[in-house]
């Protein structure tokens, strides 16, 4: 690991979301914060700095992935904060924003506090602890909003879970109003879905399984958005899936709400076909959906309408996953193939690499109010260098999470990090996989 | 029949569902099958196509009357014959599957015969094991030997299957019987219908080549077969049905609704029968009921099908 407190990244491609430009250019690190970003052709290094050479390939703000699964607390042997961080690394993601979903639930500032302790002993990127809504994520009592705010729980959210009550949604959105707090919702109204594994359509119906309808997200998303437009609080739709839910969002945009939405990297690249003979790792919240609805997510994101793109990272063992179906968990590993698999975007010639990267890092840190997620002088120096075009087949043993459940196992993939920092510290490396190749 | 003409193997090592199999592998089955019907109606019922092989019946959903006919066709075709069921209750849900395919697979078995409450949980099971095998029923996707034991009661009865207007009455939506029905009689020619009140319908069902009727008298009309489907007691009170009276009304098969069906229209029902709520005991016992020769070609059709896979065991 490097920690120099003076680095300068030459000779890169920079893409930085926060202004929209892209270009040639050096940016130059002091302390753990971005010192100075150069436009242009080379200019002399100043003296007394560790220079790395980009050799021309991309340098943008690290990936910040509102939405990731660990196991810790309670399922370490899934997930730990410091595997999911070394997944994150080697994937760019450089900040993650861990769901409370955990055992137990982070819905008290004491676990908060323990979440922020165990990452930063343990884990190599920034951790964001999100707290719960609701107590036990029960649907019923809301938390401490202020207090876990305080120590440091940058958004709400029942994690997997819907708010069913649109009562306790109501008062969560009004009382999250006098903090300021972000209120990130699961839509999927759990009665809809009842006994439902898959996308609901022929597909289904083939396999003998049962469906999941549109509507079930749907008619959550459009009860939150009225219920936002009530009370004025500041909401953000975790992921939504299909094209109905991307109307919904236009249309409340368009009256001037300032809803944001987010999108799973598994609705962009996959469709419910991959669900195949019922393989397990393709079984998620929300689910795969009809290949008209990915193209209605993809457009939706080059448009802006959809804000960010999350991993949904959610580790999953053999005890979950190798099971008829019906009976598997859901949820796929995502940290590391995160921004191999948006790049599929770019390289269909469907979303400019710029946006992905505003989807991937400014938008996210503009919801959050983080200070990162650009290339400006004052911002924290969480940077990645990738190439877009390095293709590999992704074998899922060489991941680093703990759990080996990548819809993407066998693959074919376009795009790998070969830097990841984070304050200024590479904390992952992947030149010297280049340097065994050559 | 040429009882002397070579016979093409069967090209599967598994039967899984009837999705798969070409229009000439399910003729095959029925001829076979018919055979097989020979030798169950003589005294000397015992053949040594599968003499010293294992067959275990793994049944994690009760059934009487599939695994009883799994368990005849296979005595009568020699193999040594071992039932195990295994209560769901008692199961700690898919966990013991694996498991359990583990744990018989190396008790080095011939055939595993394996009903499974969860669609795609013989899919699974197949990969794990060495031997044959095949799904006698996996949730709601399919139970291949029902639907070949209906094509030959259909076959040995009406000469043919092509062109013939069958329909599929009751709960489509969660049948498995349905489904493999539905493939296997239009893989050979069949006109499909399927009858039932929309919330028993599952979705992108017109998508399958079938025509749709939610009116069973228009549904019925010139029907040459009439299937009808089992209704589970769970489903009858409100939840997608209001009730047994009003299901019986408008989709119970009675006297007065069959003679809207072809007057040479046969009745079939897979079994085992809720009399008064699918269909009435004057038609199930009637003239043109078929249901009770369907369960003499299932042990013919089970015989068949363990005969064919018969070429690719293991252990040899």
């Amino acid at each position: 690991m490097t920690t120099a407190s003076s680095l300068l990244l030459a000779n890169a491609r920079l893409v930085d979301p926060g202004s929209g430009r892209e270009g040639a250019g050096s940016v130059l690190i002091r302390n753990g914060l971005i010192a100075e970003v150069r436009w242009g052709a080379a200019s002399e290094a100043p003296r007394f700095v560790e220079v790395v050479d980009c050799g021309g390939q991309v340098l943008a703000p690290g990936i910040i992935d509102m939405r990731a699964f660990t196991g810790e607390p309670g399922a370490e042997h899934r997930e730990t904060l410091k595997t999911a961080s070394e997944a994150a690394a080697a994937g760019g993601v450089t900040s993650l924003v861990c769901m409370p979903d955990t055992n137990p639930v982070i819905d008290d500032p004491a676990i908060v506090d323990f979440v922020q302790r165990r990452a930063r002993d343990t884990a190599i990127v920034n951790i964001l602890p999100a707290a719960a809504i609701t107590r036990g994520l029960e649907g019923r009592e809301m938390t401490e909003f202020g207090l876990l705010g305080e120590v440091g729980a940058v958004a709400f959210t029942d994690g997997a879970r819907s708010v069913r009550n649109a009562q306790v949604m109501r008062r969560a959105l009004t009382y999250a109003r006098a903090f300021d707090a972000l209120i990130m919702h699961h839509v999927e109204d759990p009665d809809l879905v009842g006994e439902g594994v898959m996308n609901e359509g022929e597909m289904a119906s083939r396999l003998g399984l049962e469906g999941i309808p549109r509507e079930a997200e749907t008619i959550i998303l459009e009860r939150d958005v009225r219920l936002v437009r009530l009370t004025g609080g500041r909401y953000h739709a975790a992921m939504i899936s299909c094209a109905d839910s991307v109307e919904i969002v236009r249309r409340a945009k368009e009256s001037g709400l300032k809803l944001t939405c987010g999108v799973s990297i598994n609705n962009l690249a996959l469709n419910e076909n991959d669900v195949g003979d019922y393989k397990t790792f393709c079984k998620l919240s929300p689910p795969l959906r009809h290949e008209e609805d990915r193209q209605a997510v993809i457009e939706a994101l080059a448009e802006g309408v959809i804000d960010v793109i999350v991993s949904d990272h959610n580790p999953q063992d053999v005890e979950t996953k190798r099971l008829p179906f019906a009976e598997a968990a859901n949820g796929a590993n995502g940290l590391e193939t995160l921004l191999s698999a948006a790049l599929r975007l770019f390289h269909s010639g469907q979303v400019p690499l710029v946006q992905l990267m505003r989807a991937l890092s400014s938008r996210p840190a503009e919801i959050l109010g983080l200070p990162s997620g650009r290339l400006t002088p004052g911002a924290p120096a969480d940077l990645i260098v990738f190439d877009p075009n390095e293709p590999y087949v992704l074998d899922k043993r060489n991941l680093r999470s703990r759990s080996k459940n990548s819809p993407f196992d066998e693959a074919r993939l376009e795009g790998r990090v070969l830097l990841t920092l984070v304050g200024g510290a590479v904390v992952y490396d992947g030149r010297p996989r280049l340097a065994a190749r050559d | 029949m040429n009882a002397s003409a070579p016979r093409p193997v069967f090209p599967h090592r598994h039967l899984l569902g009837i999705q798969g199999l070409s229009p000439q592998d399910i003729e095959a089955l029925l001829d076979m099958a018919d055979e097989a019907v020979e030798v169950s109606r003589q005294i000397e019922k015992k053949k040594t196509t599968l003499r010293g092989r294992t067959q275990i019946n793994l049944f994690f959903e009760p059934s009487t009357r599939t695994q009883a006919s799994f368990e005849i066709a296979g005595k009568r075709l020699g193999a040594d014959v071992m039932n195990m069921s295994v209560a769901s209750s008692s199961v700690k849900k898919g966990e013991t599957l694996i498991d359990t395919a583990a744990t018989l697979n190396a008790m080095r078995p011939d055939i595993i015969i394996v009903r499974h409450h969860a669609a795609g949980a013989v899919h699974l099971l197949a990969r794990k094991v060495d031997c044959s095998v095949v799904n006698a029923g996996d949730g709601a996707h399919e139970h291949p030997t029902q639907a070949l034991l209906d094509a030959l009661t259909i076959r040995r009865n009406k000469g043919r299957i092509q062109g013939l207007i069958v329909a599929i009455c009751g709960d489509i939506r969660h049948s498995r019987v349905a489904r493999s029905n539905i493939i296997l009689l239009q893989a050979l020619g069949a006109r499909v219908r399927v009858i039932a009140p929309a919330t028993l319908l599952p979705e992108g069902i017109e998508n399958f080549g079938v025509e749709v009727f939610t009116d069973m008298r228009r549904g019925l009309r010139d029907a040459d077969i009439v299937m009808m489907l089992r209704l589970q007691r769970e489903r009858m009170n409100g939840s997608f049905v209001p009730s047994v009276k009003e299901y019986f009304r408008f989709f119970g098969l009675d006297q007065e609704k069959l003679s809207l069906a072809k007057p040479d229209a046969l009745v079939m029902h897979p079994g085992p029968m809720n009399r008064g709520v699918e269909i009435s005991s004057a038609v199930a016992d009637g003239a043109q009921s078929l249901i009770r020769e369907q369960v003499e070609m299932g042990v013919a059709v089970r015989m068949a099908v363990l005969e064919a896979l018969a070429s690719h065991l293991p252990n040899r």
